[in-house]
């Protein structure tokens, strides 16, 4: 296959091959070992037990609440950065960036202090009765908080590349606003708006830095997967984090290639697959 | 990423897009406006607000507090590691998918991003199980006096499984863009190389490997889950800057929190505005194939 004049195949394939085996390969394969050693019969009394399927469970409610937030806030967002020209369009568009550039334990921090009960936001939650912090709803809230960008990034390009010329057919045609945005722009949207809420999901279910803060942390209640896979290694429990860091695993993966046919379908119908 | 084609869409059309009415326009900005305000502007603004609460005199008494100081040397020097190590990964791996191309090309191109889909957490647990002493090599490396888990090596082993894309993944579209003509013609030429791909490639690519470089370190600096996992988090000794937060979070020391997140806040927005200069610098990125983000 390889037929080029360019020299140096070998030294970055070797580079390449090399980082990505002790950096990358190794610890997984080193996981999935241990695992292995566990044997199924154990693996799935761990899984099974009730601490971790309520654990399963938190985590992955409150990731699909946060996965739906950002879909209807992303797409807002979106939308606007791409069909709107107004004042301060190139901060809103800069701001979107600030959740993947900002730590992780940055987030938790601030949004524990926000949404604390004596938080600018938690004190008038507080008096109607709702409680953020320390309750599940602050785990939705943290993962929506980092994973956000996902959505907007991977549908503004493709509303920005939305041709005029659909449109205008629809409008001589008889339609109004509301059935061409149903009938003609969302669909076309549709692909890579899926894409998108399926990064943003999978972002959520693995959340850990921003979570623990303002989770409160308890055990059937407030606790995340990745939270207790932690708690097991500080345990001593190496069997017990095995088990639950592989199923995160392998969890990640069902997402991946979920994503990847999802962003396969995307390309495929804006017509630019090429791959 | 500001895309140069949203004012094409403007000039052409010939009816008022959807959407565009002024009522509908004012109201869908307005929510967005609030929910901005709400979501991304007010956790900012409370960090700096906190951090400040107590004066800027305590401020700097919770900057300068030797645990803080070492968690700030202990961020920088695992930066000052792993980012250089990442660059050169990154143009070694776009170099290979993109000048050549061999069976498993696409395959090794999903292993490069493999690490965005894995939570930090199972990656600071899967390290474990390499250098720690129940590991894979962990009794090997401890007879040989060697400490990697719970030390700076661990710390940046595992800042760089999580940021191993961010480097190649900006480097990848825009060189499979670029082709393979130039190199192909410097090295007819007679260059060799090395010198081919200092000064053909390179300087093509000279502002996608900053703007990785710099996505890279803001990662590297705030990673909390997999080195959190890996570090131990032994108190003035293997304790990062994120991880400081939480330590001192969890000592009530809300000031001292907020005055560290502060350090790791002008990072990040520092950050953000590299990248929309760099952006503006170099046309070429912005055009480079549409792409999902990841971090």
């Amino acid at each position: 296959m390889r037929r080029s004049v360019i020299p140096g195949f070998g030294l970055s394939l070797g580079i390449t091959l090399f980082y990505l085996g002790a950096i990358v390969l190794l610890p997984l394969c080193a996981l999935i070992l241990k695992a292995s050693d566990v044997g199924l019969a154990q693996l799935w009394t761990i899984l099974s037990s009730p601490r971790t399927l309520s654990a399963i469970r938190v985590t992955v409610t409150m990731a699909l609440a946060a996965t739906a937030f950002n879909a209807i806030y992303g797409l807002l967002l979106a939308w606007v950065l791409a069909r709107y020209e107004f004042p301060g369009k190139r901060v809103l568009d800069a701001l979107v960036d600030v959740p993947f550039a900002l730590p992780t334990a940055v987030a938790g921090l601030a949004l524990t202090a926000l949404f604390s009960k004596k938080g600018w936001f938690g004190a008038p939650l507080d008096a109607l009765g709702i409680q953020v912090a320390y309750a599940p709803l602050g785990i939705a809230i943290a993962m929506a908080f980092t994973s956000i960008p996902f959505v907007v990034r991977t549908v503004q390009p493709v509303i920005e590349d939305l041709g005029s010329d659909v449109e205008e057919a629809g409008r001589s045609l008889g339609a109004n606003d509301l059935q061409i945005l149903w009938r003609v722009i969302f669909p076309a949207i549709f692909p890579a708006f899926l894409a998108g809420c399926s990064l943003s999901f999978a972002r959520s279910l693995g959340e850990f830095g921003a979570v623990i803060f303002i989770a409160g942390n308890q055990p059937m209640k407030t606790e995340i997967v990745a939270l207790l896979t932690y708690i097991r290694l500080e345990e001593y429990n190496y069997q017990a984090a095995a088990a639950i860091a592989v199923a995160m695993l392998a969890m990640a993966f069902a997402m991946l290639i979920v994503t990847n046919a999802v962003q396969a379908w995307n390309l495929r119908y804006l017509g630019r697959g090429d791959a | 990423m500001s895309h140069p084609t949203s004012e094409r869409a403007h000039t052409e059309w010939m009816v008022t897009p959807v959407g565009a009415g002024p009522v509908t326009r004012r109201v869908v900005l307005g929510i967005v406006a609030i929910l901005t305000l709400l979501f991304l502007i007010a956790p900012l603004a409370l960090i700096f607000s906190s951090a400040l609460s107590q004066g800027i005199g305590t401020f700097f008494n919770s900057l300068t507090e030797p645990g803080t100081q070492h968690a700030i040397f202990l961020t920088v020097v695992t930066a000052l590691i792993a980012v250089p190590i990442n660059i050169v990964f990154g143009l070694a791996a776009a170099w290979t998918v993109t000048k050549f191309t061999f069976p498993g090309r696409t395959l090794l191109i999903s292993l490069i991003e493999l690490p965005y889909s894995i939570s930090p957490i199972v990656a600071g647990v899967a390290y474990i199980f390499v250098y720690g002493s129940q590991g894979l090599f962990g009794p090997l490396i401890e007879a040989m006096g060697i400490k990697v888990m719970f030390a700076l090596p661990a710390i940046v082993l595992a800042s760089m499984f999580v940021t191993a894309p961010f480097v190649a993944r900006e480097l990848i579209p825009l060189m499979q863009v670029q082709g393979t003509d130039e190199e192909e013609a410097a090295v007819t030429l007679g260059a060799s190389g090395f010198a081919t791909f200092l000064r053909v490639t390179l300087p093509n690519v000279r502002w996608a490997v900053l703007y990785g470089a710099i996505l890279c370190n803001a990662r590297v600096m705030g990673e909390f889950g997999a080195v959190s996992v890996v570090s131990g988090n032994i108190r003035g000794q293997t304790t990062t800057l994120p991880l400081q937060i939480e330590l001192l979070y969890q000592d009530y020391n809300v000031a001292g929190a907020f005055a560290a997140a502060t350090v790791l806040t002008a990072v990040a927005l520092l950050t953000i505005v590299i990248k929309v200069l760099l952006e503006r610098l170099s046309p070429d990125h912005a055009q480079a194939p549409a792409r999902p983000p990841g971090h």
